[in-house]
């Protein structure tokens, strides 16, 4: 019968990513913080579109 | 009155369409041709494919619109053109076949001074046995009716874990020389999200499988970002979000053959591998739709006019280069044939000079890379370019007057990562160019204040807002044209 295991195997492919702290992951979702993100989505987009046409 | 013949009613055909019907409708006659009797939002076909829209709130009917707008609509494939008339006559003209239930299988052949080929593409299904869903065992998303398909089966395997059985899902590219693989990364975001929130997560492997070098490519050769005071490889935050979502990940694959549960593919260090699943969901590689040309002796001019891959040659350089000699230059500009001024190819279905990403090949001479992505955003603003300058020669300018190289501009992709107006979430991304341009920008290719990236809900209120405005945008509904492509 295998014992407890008491350790994590580290050389595996999800070891190296970095993981999101619970602020960022909170974030993500904060209704107030994707509001102001939304704008600067939005802003971002139109100024990237503006430089696209020729 | 000049006739301008559109091939294709999908995103960059229907854009041609609207603007052209808008600038020069009362004054020239407007015909389009194609198989399918509805336009599809192709990138809400991913909700489709989870259950969370319907067929009918991402497709319209075109017949219905092009009535009412004055469009004359056949629903035809094309079949061959002949840019120099024939024999009999030197008016250029296109042979369609109607796939229309009333002319099923009848042909026609239709003249025009001006054609643009926006077929889209073939889904190429038949490169890789045992793919797709009409004669293989993966599904696809790729129009709304796989889509619908693609549900059923996502649903049964649902209930399956329901019922305590665990199941493997494997979504991804089902080709070495896959392009698209943004809606695969779409679908198995979503298919994670919707197993949540039916409370059977636990039960299921979820596995992505592409051709990509490393994860977050997209076919782009992958992007730099700036963030948390570096920049970084967009590979970074696609794995993270992998793992933050349990997913595993297998790169570097040509899937070889697919049989029922059991996909078989290489990858680039040549060894050979097995994965077994319940539900697969792999993107098609994509070929052109296999027009003939024809000059006016009937001679087969094919070659002359389409690339081995059957997408038409335009304006781009396509001497054959090493990829370090690739240049931003190479991209085409105005989409006009090289041999007849009176020809245009946009969106999917022009032939780009090379890839994006560096082609790779196995140690078994296998090509394993992402092709060059050409949807979305891209095909608009070609699209709406190939209308301007067509507008500006039916009314005297000798050459196309706008341009819209893939080497000058941006284009944002909004990823969904899972449908809740509260919960859910997606990656919006924006690379600014497209194609990179080391000569402009040495460090990375692009500009790196435009390529950004970030996970969130904004961008799922982004997407659903880009669902509405878009299909409204595409019913031509009042104010239409003022809404950005």
């Amino acid at each position: 019968m295998p014992g407890k295991i008491t350790n994590r195997e580290p050389y595996q492919q999800a070891y190296y990513p970095p993981s999101p702290t619970g602020l960022t992951r909170y974030m993500r979702t904060s209704l107030i913080w994707q509001a102001f993100r939304f704008l600067v989505i939005n802003l971002k987009i139109l100024k990237l579109m503006a430089k696209s046409h020729h | 009155m000049s006739r301008i013949l559109i091939l294709g009613a999908g995103i960059s055909g229907h854009t041609v369409t609207r603007y052209l019907n808008k600038w020069i409708g009362k004054q020239h006659e407007i015909v389009v041709v194609s198989p399918n009797a509805k336009w599809n939002w192709i990138p809400s076909n991913i909700w489709v494919g989870v259950g969370q829209m319907t067929e009918e709130q991402v497709t319209f009917d075109l017949a219905q619109l092009y009535n009412k707008i004055g469009v004359r609509f056949l629903q035809a494939k094309a079949l061959s053109m002949n840019p120099e008339g024939n024999s009999e006559s030197a008016t250029p003209f296109v042979t369609v076949e109607y796939t229309h239930p009333s002319k099923v299988g009848e042909q026609e052949s239709i003249s025009y001074d001006f054609l643009v080929n926006a077929t889209g593409p073939k889904l190429n299904f038949g490169a890789t046995e045992g793919l797709g869903p009409e004669h293989g065992h993966t599904v696809s998303v790729c129009t709304a009716s796989h889509a619908l398909e693609a549900n059923i089966k996502l649903q049964a395997s649902i209930d399956a874990m329901r019922a305590g059985k665990h199941q493997t899902m494997v979504v991804g590219t089902g080709h070495g020389m896959c392009t698209c693989q943004g809606a695969a990364f779409e679908y198995i975001y979503n298919v994670d999200h919707v197993l949540r929130e039916a409370g059977v997560r636990d039960k299921a492997r979820i596995v992505w499988l592409s051709n990509e070098y490393e994860l977050g490519d997209f076919g782009m050769g992958g992007v730099h970002i700036k963030r948390g005071g570096y920049v970084t490889n967009g590979k970074t935050f696609a794995e993270s979000l992998m793992v933050e979502r349990g997913i595993e990940w297998i790169t570097r694959a040509h899937v070889k053959k697919v049989e029922a549960g059991k996909i078989h593919y290489e990858i680039l260090d040549g060894s050979f591998h097995e994965q077994e699943f319940d539900f697969s969901m792999l993107i098609p590689p994509f070929a052109g739709v296999g027009l003939k040309a024809f000059d006016k002796a009937g001679e087969d001019i094919t070659s002359k006019i389409f690339a081995p891959n059957g997408f038409m040659k335009v304006d781009a350089d396509y001497t054959p280069r090493p990829y370090l000699e690739w240049s931003a230059k190479d991209w085409p500009r105005t989409y006009q044939t090289p041999t007849y001024r009176n020809i245009f190819a946009v969106g999917i279905a022009f032939a780009p000079p090379h890839m994006i990403s560096k082609p790779m090949q196995s140690a078994n001479g296998t090509p394993i890379n992402p092709t060059a992505p050409r949807t979305g955003m891209p095909s608009a603003a070609m699209a709406k370019a190939v209308a301007m300058s067509i507008r500006d020669m039916l009314n005297g300018a000798e050459k196309p007057t706008h341009t819209a190289s893939m080497a000058e501009m941006g284009a944002a992709c909004v990823a969904s990562t899972g449908s809740n107006f509260f919960t859910g979430t997606a990656a919006t991304m924006t690379v600014y160019p497209v194609v990179p341009d080391f000569e402009k920008y040495p460090d990375y290719g692009r500009d790196i204040d435009l390529t950004f990236g970030e996970i969130g809900l904004a961008g799922h209120w982004m997407k659903y807002l880009l669902h509405h405005a878009f299909i409204y945008q595409a019913k031509m509904k009042p104010g239409w044209s003022v809404l950005p492509d």
